[in-house]
């Protein structure tokens, strides 16, 4: 992997279309028919997660929701490369990537309704709950890729980030230490053009992947709508950090297509040109047209995928809106794994002044 | 059973949002998220889909008006009681189950009194919160409040100030120390045209200043031609050559807008019009077929139909039906101007005075051939993206007239 900087590696063009790259196309030789089908009920469910929690936000079930729509194949090309023990380390927009390592969907809209601190155990399935501090999670990555390197276990890490990010000081400390300590980590940066309403050349005057060279990391740009080259780049990778030989930085060149989150509205800052030539790239509609040319598309799969994003559509909903508030106070009892003064005195102050607004409540009623 | 959807907090502590159309009536029924209304907080504008499924009961609030988080919106009859979510009311996160506390918070407000809100607009000037309750306490549109703020962004001030302004004033009377000139002719007409195209079509301008020395000294060299004798070949010659070019790769700013039809109409040749100030006034002569002459075409062109205009005698039709546009403030010695568009056209480029002015020219500062070109666009037919790319590209041709060559 040397200059692979200016031309994105892409293996399914837009009009759904095979590119042949002998070097990455082998990566994903073992992909038949079944595959091709998993990866495109994967894509459509993701989606339909995204969708369904953006509406569960504006009926008022969730606080935010960053929604994710347009980078599907990002993540679940990604998502799809790691084995069961490497572990990703995500930002609060990677839906995709939890649904593919086997987060619950009933527990994924948790922590954006504010009933839980996290959403669900991410030792269980391997993926951390979503950092909100940008690029806090490319030292997370670092640092247990580090300790996995010590141990001398073979698993890759994978940290999920923004192009915003990379102007983080989290994010260059990251690179550097990871290249350091030989850490088997892959720095995942999903360029969507977009931080918040800054455009990605305000980040940087070179393509986001230049950076890496710096640090002498090894680093690959590639079309981040196309899941095929996704997964095939992101194979290579994680297979350089099990082996021991290090870092790698992989820029996939994707679109926000929805707002940043759902307090924001896009169409202030950007053109519905910019938009429309994106959705020309939808990263579903690609695959759909690939399954269609290869004669992998029937109605009956069809049923199946609409039925399975249904189902799982509806465990999302149930699990927001049935989801129990919990006690007020319930907000001390993780912050530290031990008893603590400081918060002690802070929960019986707490308690106090709950106990008077609900004295006063009674009273004016 | 009937339930009731309650204005949710949209975004992160707002406390009330307008609720701009409905998208379904009632007697209708609507599925699960079914986009019901469109509502803008002062954050955004945004979809409200449907938490139930069943049939739209009754509309509780009319379309275009505002009112606090927490109040009812529409009431829907539920197809059955299992798909009915939990009874209790739908949570305000952030604010904790207590909905009713939160609309007892909220301030009442005038603009609540549907009636007096504007209508929805479809163009949303940039305005600051405060300039926006400003103008909707005074029921001032603020799509007419001329802007101060960064990039034009109209601010509590400038509403402040047009409501000031807007107070009637005392009528001047007549004087010896006035001249009452009869509007008529060319300044009649071009007033009903500048009237006509600065208020139908969305007006954007760009600027771009650019070195040209290398084209002031291409000029030299063809005014010293045998063929180029007597015709006028000024940067204008070469802005128009340019223009044409780059439209052939920016096809979308040689367009017209169809009201009746709803359509964009881009055209494939371009219809050149040029500014001229004659006695009379401006007209807009056009150079027909110019995407088809060559550079000493179009100077001798240019120059007859400017000598017809100043004389007087231009046919009617040489001033009409246009693709795009021309003008040069640059013979005044004024830098640059904000040009308003030829109705029926979309764009209009101003090319301002070429002068010697200090420039860094390859890393050291040096005395220049120095022009700012402009470019007026019609935000309905065309977007920053292409009107940017338009105009850099014409500004790249100037800088240097190779480019321009490589695509004749
Ligand atoms: C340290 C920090 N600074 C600022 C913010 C506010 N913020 C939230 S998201 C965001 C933009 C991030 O953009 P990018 O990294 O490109 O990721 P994207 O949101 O596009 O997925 C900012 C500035 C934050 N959450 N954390």
């Amino acid at each position: 992997m040397v200059d692979k900087i200016a031309y994105p590696v892409q293996l399914l063009q837009p009009d759904g279309r095979r590119v042949l790259r002998p070097e990455y196309t082998n990566l994903v030789r073992d992909i038949g028919p079944d595959e091709l089908r998993a990866l495109y009920e994967d894509l459509v469910v993701t989606r339909r997660i995204d969708v369904e929690a953006t509406a569960l936000q504006r009926q008022g079930e969730l606080g935010l929701w960053a929604p994710m729509l347009g980078q599907e194949a990002a993540q679940v090309g990604s998502a799809r490369a790691l084995r069961p023990d490497d572990y990703a380390f995500v930002s609060y927009r990677e839906h995709a990537v939890a649904y593919c390592r086997g987060v619950d969907p009933a527990e994924m809209t948790r922590m954006w309704r504010g009933t839980a601190h996290s959403g669900w155990d991410p030792h269980a399935v391997k993926v951390t709950n979503p950092a909100i501090v940008v690029g806090s999670q490319g030292l997370h990555a670092t640092g247990y890729a580090m300790g996995a390197h010590l141990d001398g276990a073979e698993i890759a890490t994978i940290a999920y980030f923004g192009d915003g990010a990379t102007s983080q000081g989290d994010i260059a400390e990251a690179l550097g230490f990871s290249m350091s300590f030989n850490a088997p980590v892959v720095f995942f940066c999903q360029n969507n053009q977009w931080a918040i309403s800054e455009p990605v050349h305000l980040q940087s005057p070179v393509p986001i992947a230049q950076r890496a060279a710096g640090y002498g990391m090894p680093a690959v740009r590639v079309d981040g709508n196309d899941v095929l080259a996704v997964l095939a780049v992101t194979r290579q990778a994680t297979q350089r950090a099990r082996e021991g030989s290090g870092p790698t930085f992989i820029e996939a060149i994707t679109y926000r297509m929805g707002p940043h989150t759902t307090s924001d509205d896009p169409t202030r800052y950007r053109s519905s040109a910019e938009t429309a030539e994106w959705k020309a790239r939808d990263p579903i509609d690609r695959m759909h047209r690939l399954l269609d040319w290869e004669g992998l598309l029937d109605g009956a799969f069809l049923t199946r995928v609409r039925t399975t994003a249904d189902e799982i559509a509806a465990r999302l909903r149930s699990g927001a809106v049935g989801a129990p508030t919990p006690p007020p106070l319930s907000v001390f009892d993780h912050v530290y794994a031990s008893e603590h003064p400081l918060l002690e005195e802070e929960r019986a102050e707490y308690a106090a002044y709950l106990a008077a607004v609900t004295d006063t409540e009674e009273a004016l009623s | 059973m009937a339930q009731e959807f309650r204005l949710p907090d949209l975004g992160e502590g707002l406390t009330e949002a307008e609720l701009v159309s409905w998208s379904v009536e009632v007697g209708q029924s609507v599925e699960l998220n079914q986009v019901i209304a469109e509502v803008e907080t002062a954050k955004a504008l945004v979809e409200l889909p449907s938490p139930y499924a069943g049939v739209v009961e009754e509309l509780l609030i009319p379309a275009g008006a505002t009112v606090p988080v927490g109040t009812p919106l529409i009431r829907i009859a539920t197809d059955s009681a299992s798909d009915t979510p939990p009874t209790r009311t739908p949570v305000l996160v952030g604010y904790g189950p207590e909905a009713a506390a939160q609309s007892r918070r909220a301030r009442p407000r005038a603009a609540a009194t549907p009636e007096d809100t504007a209508p929805p607009e479809p163009v949303r000037p940039d305005a600051s919160p405060a300039a926006r309750l400003a103008a909707r306490e005074r029921g001032i549109d603020l799509t007419v409040v001329p802007g101060t703020g960064p990039s034009g962004a109209v601010t509590r001030h400038d509403v402040e100030e047009y409501a000031g302004s807007a107070a009637p004033r005392v009528a001047a009377g007549p004087s010896e120390r006035e001249t009452r000139t009869p509007v008529r002719g060319v300044r009649k007409q071009t007033a009903a045209a500048m009237v006509r195209s600065a208020f139908t079509a969305p007006h954007v301008t760009e600027f771009v200043t650019v070195d040209v020395t290398r084209s002031v000294e291409l000029l030299e060299r063809l005014r010293g031609r045998r063929e180029f004798e007597g015709l006028s070949v000024t940067p204008l010659s070469i802005a128009a050559k340019a223009m044409i070019v780059a439209l052939r790769e920016h096809p979308d700013l040689n367009a017209s807008w169809d009201e009746e039809h709803q359509e964009i109409v881009t055209k494939h040749y371009v219809d050149l019009g040029i500014a001229v100030a004659t006695p009379r006034g401006l007209v807009v002569p056009h150079v027909r077929e110019a995407q088809s002459l060559s550079l000493l075409e179009l100077c001798r062109a240019i120059t007859e139909l400017t000598a017809i205009a100043r004389s007087g005698k231009a046919d009617p039709a040489q001033f009409t039906g246009g693709t795009i546009s021309l003008t040069n403030v640059g013979v005044f010695g004024v830098d640059t101007g904000t040009p308003i568009i030829n109705p029926g056209e979309s764009a209009i480029v101003c090319l301002g005075s070429v002068s010697q002015r200090p420039w860094v020219h390859e890393g050291e500062l040096a005395v220049r051939w120095v022009t700012t070109l402009s470019v007026s666009f019609d935000h309905r037919v065309v977007d920053g993206e292409q009107g940017s790319k338009f105009l850099s590209s014409v500004a790249a041709m100037l800088h240097d007239p190779v480019a321009l060559l490589a695509q004749l």
